[in-house]
């Protein structure tokens, strides 16, 4: 008990965001919670972006091919072989981080522009491997999944608190829910712990940490490899979540998409690629359908978000937390409340007549 | 200090959770979802952005006659037409969420003449499990009214590619009995479904085939295949592609003194396309092709009543070139759309007018080619399978002899 009462107050907000998301879905209808168990998965994918990139300082602009990996991976058992298509989540995973791993190898020899080239080409191509093996993938015309309905457990309980039918889009909502938060648990003890402590060294002085005795090569492939196996994860719950993949469902935007949201949300932190994924999935919807329909703004301003679609409002987001805020959401949130706190705790010692003590005369 | 930070996580929560509710809406399941006392509204998801933005005009071309219906006769018996177009900017990925938003939460009576064939390939389970029609789906596919056993809601409008493909067969057959043909097509698809009907159509004359070649949607150019295509002595060229890959390789056979007979795919013959192919540089000599429309371009149909209305229909979008071929195609198929509503009259239930678009359409619709009519019976879900051959004559396209109907061609 005495622990919960000092606890501080970063695990509170875990706590009521962890209720928030449980909740969500029981006051939303059917459809939002289908576009947040989307936004739920691209948390996912850009949680492992993040480590490849806020944590080791690899960059990668190909992590959608990692994602269609995933996503083929569970969809061919599940179609082809007929396996449980939850079951197929870890494996689609964990082949994915294998892959990831081993493409970490040539990665290291790679100097940052290089190895961001090399990933992006790995998303380009990466529809057209999709084609070749025509009765593996189904090609072009794609593969569809069945999306489950929600054991009878967990549709019983939806019932009696909402008073509703589950939906499989809401049983998915929950599935992804439960993914996000055991991946983002494991990122959380990743970066606090030895690995993370030795990918921060490598990411702000290669030469210092292999000096410090940090295995500079493993922990670089080992980053890539964990990455991938984030992004495979959430590839697996994208196809699950769509109903159906086809080449075309992971283009080159789709990595931009995930890089962009990893720096929005903040690189290098727990909560950045949550807050990131919600942007990166919502602000191209919103702002395609709100911009156009507004009259105050000149024709050209409607005309262009309308024709360019999502690019033009990730572009301007972008510069906009380049410039105000280089360390994307949650830096501001972070800087944010250092501000008020002081704020508070200057109106708290003139209730008393206490005078702050001076940093610089202490 | 902890105190505060407790009372602010309390305060984060409340602003959270009542920003939540607000965001509730309701779930209703009507027959007639969607149609109110004076008003029918009805979906689409179209790319107006992207690689396929030019496609993204039709939306406009048919919100534009349905304002016309509107302003002209207040709406379908007295319904206005309300027509939510989204951007999914050819990404099957993005129209499986936008097609829920329009059906769930926007609650449209139908969808509407949805493009591209991954896109609305990724939606249609989704669309007949829920029991709302996907209706005049905007791309040539076999699969849309061969499948219709299996997937009663879903029915597409324009000849299937198929179709076209064997009126080049008959054609090839006819005045070209001994040409030695090479085919460029895309690989997908929609370049499959072509190579397949003209490979049907020939029958037994399919050696005539001498070599195929196929390129990816995401190949810079299709030279190297053309070279290949000239070096195996094609005479008959036929080019299975979209229109970016087309326009390069008329240019292309141009340019390395090539003089092939060309059957041209009607997804790529739009006058647009074949001007800017000569732009490019491209002769156009024996270019062939297929047309179910009437061409604006086309100084004969200049007195023609159907011309005359389409122009004033258009008129309603100020962003629409008259002279896109893609626009008479959105007039044209919206046409039918308003066509099956006012058939449905007051029993405007999602079943009854899929009832009436599968199986009960005959219509003369002024903006297609006289003698083309959009049918449909209880056995037959492909509304349109008449189509004429076209040559191009240096400025525009010519129509060749009379109409050839492919029905029930495809089974």
């Amino acid at each position: 008990m005495q622990r919960v009462r000092t606890a501080p107050p970063r695990y509170w907000l875990v706590a009521v965001v962890v209720i928030f998301f449980l909740g969500f879905p029981t006051v939303i209808s059917s459809f939002l919670a289908s576009e947040w168990a989307q936004a739920l998965i691209l948390a996912i994918a850009i949680m492992g972006l993040n480590i490849l990139v806020g944590y080791s300082g690899q960059l990668s602009l190909g992590h959608g091919a990692f994602m269609a990996m995933g996503a083929y991976i569970s969809a061919i058992l599940a179609h082809q072989y007929k396996i449980d298509y939850l079951l197929t989540i870890p494996v689609a995973a964990v082949a994915t981080g294998v892959v990831g791993f081993l493409f970490g190898f040539p990665a290291l020899r790679l100097s940052p522009l290089y190895l961001a080239l090399a990933t992006f080409a790995l998303a380009v191509v990466s529809p057209s491997i999709i084609k070749r093996p025509h009765e593996l993938t189904g090609g072009v015309q794609g593969i569809l999944i069945a999306q489950p309905d929600p054991p009878p457990v967990v549709g019983d309980l939806f019932t009696t608190v909402t008073g509703t039918a589950m939906t499989s889009d809401q049983w998915i909502y929950y599935i992804a829910l439960a993914c996000a938060l055991l991946l983002f648990w494991l990122a959380w003890n990743l970066a606090r712990h030895r690995p993370g402590r030795a990918m921060r060294a490598i990411r702000d002085g290669e030469v210092a940490a292999a000096a410090s005795g940090v295995n500079v090569a493993g922990y670089k492939t080992l980053a890539f490899g964990i990455s991938a196996f984030y992004a495979g994860t959430a590839g697996s719950l994208f196809a699950l979540s769509t109903g159906f993949i086809s080449p075309d469902t992971f283009p080159v935007s789709l990595s931009i998409q995930l890089l962009v949201g990893a720096v929005i949300g903040g690189l290098a932190s727990i909560p950045g690629p949550l807050l990131g994924a919600i942007f990166a999935y919502f602000l191209p919807i919103g702002s395609n359908q709100w911009v156009p329909s507004q009259t105050w703004l000149p024709e050209q301003v409607t005309s262009t978000v309308k024709n360019a679609g999502p690019a033009v409002s990730y572009g301007v987001i972008l510069i906009l937390i380049m410039i105000f805020a280089p360390n994307g959401i949650v830096g501001l949130i972070r800087t944010g409340y250092a501000n008020l706190n002081r704020r508070l705790r200057g109106a708290g010692d003139r209730e008393t007549g206490q005078m702050p003590p001076d940093p610089q005369t202490v | 200090m902890g105190r505060k930070a407790r009372g602010l996580a309390a305060a984060a929560a409340f602003l959270i959770i009542s920003a939540a509710c607000g965001g509730s809406t309701a779930t209703t399941t009507q027959t007639d979802v969607g149609v109110t006392s004076n008003s029918i509204l009805l979906g689409t998801t179209i790319a107006l952005s992207g690689p396929a933005a030019a496609y993204g005009t039709i939306a406009n071309a048919e919100n534009a006659y349905f304002t016309y219906v509107n302003n002209t006769q207040g709406g379908v018996n007295g319904r206005k037409i309300n027509f939510k177009i989204l951007d999914d900017g050819y990404n099957p990925a993005q129209t499986v969420p936008l097609t829920k938003q329009l059906v769930e939460q926007d609650q449209v009576f139908l969808m509407f003449s949805g493009l591209g064939t991954q896109a609305q390939t990724s939606v249609r389970d989704y669309l007949n499990t829920k029991k709302v029609p996907q209706l005049f789906v905007a791309t040539g596919a076999t699969t849309w009214g061969k499948d219709f056993g299996s997937f009663k809601w879903t029915m597409s409008w324009q000849p299937p590619y198929q179709g076209e493909a064997r009126i080049y067969a008959k054609d090839v057959l006819q005045n070209h009995s001994n040409a030695k043909i090479g085919v460029l097509y895309q690989n997908d698809d929609y370049g499959q479904d072509y190579l397949k009907g003209l490979t049907d159509g020939l029958g037994d004359k399919a050696s005539m085939i001498v070599a195929k070649e196929s390129y990816d949607v995401t190949a810079a150019d299709p030279f190297a295949q053309l070279t290949k295509l000239k070096a195996a002595g094609v005479d008959t060229l036929f080019l299975f592609s979209t229109p970016k890959p087309s326009i390069q390789s008329l240019a292309f056979v141009t340019k390395v003194n090539w003089t092939p007979t060309i059957y041209l795919n009607s997804v790529s013959s739009p006058q647009v396309y074949l001007l800017a192919a000569k732009k490019a540089g491209a002769a156009l000599q024996n270019v062939t092709s297929v047309s179910y429309q009437k061409d604006p371009t086309d100084p004969q149909w200049d007195n023609d009543a159907g011309m005359k209305l389409y122009k004033q229909v258009i008129a309603n979008c100020s962003t629409c070139n008259v002279q896109d071929g893609f626009n008479i195609y959105g007039v044209a198929v919206a046409y039918t759309m308003v066509d099956v509503l006012k058939q449905a009259g007051n029993n405007l239930t999602r079943a009854n007018v899929m009832k009436i678009a599968s199986s009960q359409l005959n219509e003369t619709n002024p903006f297609l080619l006289p003698g083309v009519k959009v049918t449909t019976t209880s056995s037959d879900h492909f509304p349109i399978m008449q189509e004429q051959v076209i040559t191009w004559a240096g400025t525009g396209w010519k129509l060749q002899g009379s109409i050839i109907d492919e029905r029930g061609s495809i089974k």
